[in-house]
């Protein structure tokens, strides 16, 4: 049981309020209202249609698959599907907002409320959805190329985005890491979002409040904008629950406002009061009709959702008698998982399991790969496996197995074929050679049998020397127990 | 044969099919004409040499298969043209080249017409006189002072000058049928989601729409037909089998329901006008027509709901008018003060008056007294005439309360300016086809219309009615050509 996150100050107990507002770009080949093509890094302003860069007369017109994808999206948040919503207009002037407004979903979205279910140390947690709707993303200002003009990039203007807003049902920055690490399990599951914060793919809102322990009333909340890795998430929140607890105990009051996290500086600062708050002036857009769908239609989306982590978990529970933890570890990342189910197809799950979870996935973490740039590949490790299990190599050889393999994703078998290092298992064999052992080592086996049991360990290691670790250790330890009685 | 420049756009299309006369004769007609044409500024932009070069690569390869084969054809600003400037008579795009085509004009020229040039109206088709115009007020050709009526006045004021055959307009609140009216022309507003938006300079999304102005009924059926079109780029457009609007065309109303909404009557309304309206169903009774009264009892609030929705909109429409991507722009200290220097100096006192009434009905706090009231009063607007179509099968009404107006009149008092509107708006507001036919002349020698409302794509109907009505009421109007210099 983990503790709770609480922020103490002068013996007082305060509890950490925080929502997510996350904003996941749908995976698609194209944007939401126009046909250009969504490919991140490409030069800038390449990515760009007439209705992107908002050309007098030009029409948003709605990219279907974006829908679908929203759709599968809110059937994986478990959460009611909207059969009507509306695209509204939210009016701001920026560089980048080419039309003046972005096209976004306000009163009517198009998923309403649904959950995540988180899994922590100390159990698992249910986090509510408030609700999930489509937007445009914005295009980028560059203020940092020419030092007097600011260069703006369309590239990315028009990219549909599904916003996420999560109740204000997380409590500490741990829980924070779990739920992002979910949403973005769940997205890559449905394939409606890659979840690549480094591309901008997964960024967040984050509003955060405080309270003394126990009380029931929210705490006024500040929101911090745009924060685009986990970890400054949690940096931030720890910054600015503290900031506020301070206020707090100085006597003083929080003001509603959105601030901004200074990654450099580690901290939060205002970035507009409530006062200074845009008026949108929010309104339905003309230019597209309300987004209409049958029961039907969300049905047949419905058929087409694989099995997402929760359900997959379950079943490597219950069909493979795996831990909650190992299933957790393995079902977390969808290429994982299937990496896993690949490998014991052929080989024996327990075994499979610890390989994967140990030696591979430190082997990808020391290389820093995702396990789809693994270099040994499943089919391979399933032949390790297979050779552990059959006896043909011991554990300790299959860890110098492995690691040729890691330099050239080799068959295992020709390795082990190449370098004799097949296990040695033949009794008689084994004997000869354990029989030497004994006789180079009398004074040993005299101490051993006048009681210093201690040494039996001696007599296994040095047969194992001898047989230059290849002899089946647990033949080793039989055929010895009998010769040394 | 008359005149190329008195015939009717259906008469040209035959005269050129049967080879009496070529494209080129026919363009360089109203090339001509247009070139001695300048005192009434209908025209933002000519393209006289490229048509004519187009007028005689059609003749030297002609395909008569077209439904406008070789027909010169001048268009509203507002439209979009490749590589043609197109500025909605704005300061703020009065450097704009577009490099794509409207799906309207797209249709055009896929049948045929061959641009003409680029029609005066008011900026972003705000305005009920063509005043507003950055390129200054376009004249009326029946008076010197007179307004040819907006927005698409330059549209009107050339096809009543005969500076083109044929044209096409825009209507949001009034903008094709008021000038019609004022110019003893033909305007035709279709139903909303007949013609495409895609390429049309955006001023209120759920009311504009694009159609023919002309000097016959025939000619509006016509090019009705060559413009409507369902329109896979624009999310509103309706998928419906289009008529052919000109074949079917029929003098046969016998038995046909019109209803008279006794809420049109207006107060102060002009004897002239009553006249006219009963006139008018003298007409339809002797076709064999049934004049029903009937109410629309939300008449009333139509003007204010469409001056709260129509700006609402534009104001959001023209918030990409910025400086940033084309068009016009004032260099400024920051972004800020370049936003606020190009928008000043981009765009005149109209537009920026409905951006700022626009704005303040979407603002936080005001949105459900005024944007979201609107909407409701609009659907209680529709619903008028949804119930009313129940028992009748056209509407007909004055087009304008009052015939043409002269030039200042009304410039400096928007409210009177924009009753202009009140019989025209409530169309707009429910998406309805309406059309304006010349009906007789007021004690001045000014035209009047008179406008036939119609069910939800039901075009053929109220040409139908036109058509019946034009034969009866024989409008014989010639414009002096005082404005012509050599």
């Amino acid at each position: 049981m983990t503790k709770d996150y609480l922020i103490e100050r002068n013996g007082k107990k305060y509890e950490v309020i925080i929502g997510l507002e996350v904003h996941a770009q749908v995976l698609s080949e194209s944007k939401l209202f126009s046909s250009s093509p969504t490919k991140f890094g490409s030069e800038p302003n390449t990515q760009v249609s007439l209705v992107d860069a908002a050309f007098p007369g030009m029409l948003p017109v709605i990219n279907e698959f974006c829908i679908k994808q929203a759709i599968k999206t809110g059937i994986g948040l478990n959460a009611k599907i909207n059969n009507k919503s509306i695209f509204d207009r939210k009016n701001y002037f920026y560089a980048d907002l080419p039309q003046g407004y972005q096209i976004s979903q306000y009163k009517d979205p198009i998923v309403g409320e649904g959950s995540v279910v988180l899994d922590l140390s100390s159990g698992t947690k249910t986090v509510g959805i408030e609700r999930l709707h489509l937007e445009q993303d914005a295009g980028k200002s560059i203020h940092d190329i020419d030092p007097k003009n600011t260069l703006v990039d369309l590239n990315r203007s028009g990219v549909a985005l599904m916003e996420i807003v999560s109740k204000p049902d997380l409590r500490s920055p741990e829980e924070v890491n779990v739920y992002i690490k979910k949403l973005r399990s769940i997205m890559r599951y449905l394939g409606t979002c890659d979840g690549n914060m480094q591309e901008g793919s997964l960024r967040a809102d984050v509003n955060v409040s405080v309270r003394k322990q126990g009380e029931d009333k929210y705490g006024t909340r500040c929101e911090i904008k745009n924060v685009n890795s986990i970890k400054f998430m949690q940096m931030a929140i720890e910054h600015e629950a503290n900031r506020q607890v301070d206020i707090l105990e100085e006597g003083g009051k929080i003001e509603q406002e959105t601030r901004l996290f200074d990654t450099k500086k580690n901290e939060t600062r205002s970035m507009r009061s409530k006062e200074d708050a845009h008026d949108y002036r929010y309104f339905p857009d003309p230019d597209l009709l309300p987004l209409e769908f049958t029961n039907d239609y969300i049905e047949n989306i419905k058929k087409e959702i694989p099995e997402l982590p929760d359900q997959k978990k379950s079943r490597f529970i219950e069909k493979f008698k795996l831990s909650h933890y190992e299933a957790n570890i393995l079902v977390s990342d969808l290429d994982t998982s299937k990496y896993f189910e690949d490998v014991i197809q052929n080989s024996d799950v327990k075994l499979s399991s610890n390989w994967i979870t140990g030696e591979l996935f430190a082997l990808l973490n020391e290389r820093n790969l995702e396990i789809t740039e693994s270099p040994i590949s499943s089919k391979n490790l399933s032949k390790l496996i297979n050779l552990i299990k059959d006896g043909t190599i011991s554990g300790k050889i299959a860890k110098s197995v492995f690691e040729i393999m890691a330099d050239g994703d080799q068959n295992p078998i020709d390795i082990v074929k190449e370098k004799d290092l097949k296990q040695q298992s033949d009794p008689r064999e084994l004997e000869k050679l354990i029989d030497k052992v004994i006789n180079e080592n009398q004074d040993k086996v005299k101490e051993y049998k006048s009681g210093k049991e201690k040494l039996f360990s001696f007599f296994v290691g040095q047969s194992m020397k001898v047989s230059g670790g290849k002899a089946n250790p647990r033949l080793v330890n039989e055929i010895l127990k009998n010769k040394l009685k | 044969m008359s005149n190329i420049i008195d015939l009717s756009l259906a008469e040209l299309v035959s005269n050129i099919k049967n080879k009496k006369i070529s494209s080129f004769e026919t363009t360089t007609a109203f090339v001509d004409r247009s070139k001695k044409s300048k005192k009434l500024n209908s025209y933002n932009e000519d393209t006289f040499e490229i048509a004519l070069e187009k007028a005689k690569q059609f003749d030297s390869n002609p395909d008569f298969n077209k439904k406008l084969p070789g027909i010169p054809m001048a268009v509203k600003d507002l439209f979009c043209t490749k590589n043609i400037k197109t500025t909605a008579s704005s300061k703020i795009l009065n450097n704009f080249i577009p490099t794509y085509e409207s799906t309207v004009t797209d249709n055009l020229w896929n049948d045929g017409a061959i641009l003409l040039g680029k029609l005066n109206c008011d900026e972003f088709a705000m305005g009920s006189s063509n005043e507003t115009s950055y390129f200054g007020n376009v004249i009326s050709p029946i008076d010197k002072d007179l307004v040819p009526g907006g927005s698409s006045g330059g549209s009107a004021s050339a096809l009543a000058a005969k500076l083109t055959p044929a044209t096409i307009g825009t209507d949001t609140g009034g903008s094709i049928r008021q000038p019609a009216s004022f110019t003893g022309t033909v305007g035709l507003k279709p139903t909303y989601g007949s013609c495409s938006r895609y390429g049309i300079v955006a001023f209120a999304s759920s009311l504009d729409q694009a159609g023919p102005m002309t000097k016959n009924v025939e000619d509006a059926a016509l090019l009705l037909e060559v413009m409507s079109s369902f329109d896979n780029k624009d999310s509103t457009s309706v998928d419906f089998k289009r008529p052919f609007y000109s074949k079917d065309l029929s003098k046969n109303i016998k038995g046909k329901k019109i209803g008279i909404p006794k809420e049109y009557r207006v107060d102060g309304m002009s004897q002239e006008i009553e006249k006219l309206w009963d006139d008018g169903k003298k007409y339809l009774k002797d076709c064999g027509a049934e004049i029903i009264d009937v109410s629309l009892p939300h008449t009333k609030f139509a003007l204010p709901t469409y001056y709260i929705v129509a700006p609402a909109e534009a104001s959001s429409n023209l918030a990409r008018y910025d400086g940033v991507k084309y068009g016009f722009r004032t260099d400024g200290d920051n972004l800020i003060d370049m936003y606020e220097k190009t928008r000043s100096a981009g765009f005149g006192d109209e537009v920026k008056r409905r951006i700022m009434i626009g704005t303040y009905v979407l603002s936080s706090g005001y949105y459900d007294a005024y944007y979201l009231k609107a909407q409701k009063v609009r659907r209680l607007i529709k619903n008028d005439f949804n119930n009313v179509f129940q028992k009748v099968d056209a509407i007909l009404t004055p087009s304008t309360p009052s015939s043409a107006f002269k030039i200042g009149d009304k410039s400096n008092d928007p409210v009177s300016m924009y009753l202009n509107d009140i019989f025209t708006v409530p169309v707009n507001l429910a998406g309805l086809p309406g059309i304006s036919i010349p009906a007789g002349l007021d004690k001045k020698g000014y035209p009047l219309g008179l406008q036939i409302i119609g069910k939800s794509f039901d075009e053929q109907n109220i040409l139908n009615i036109a058509y019946s009505m034009e034969d009866k009421i024989n409008f014989k109007f010639n414009v002096k050509e005082w404005w012509m210099n050599d």
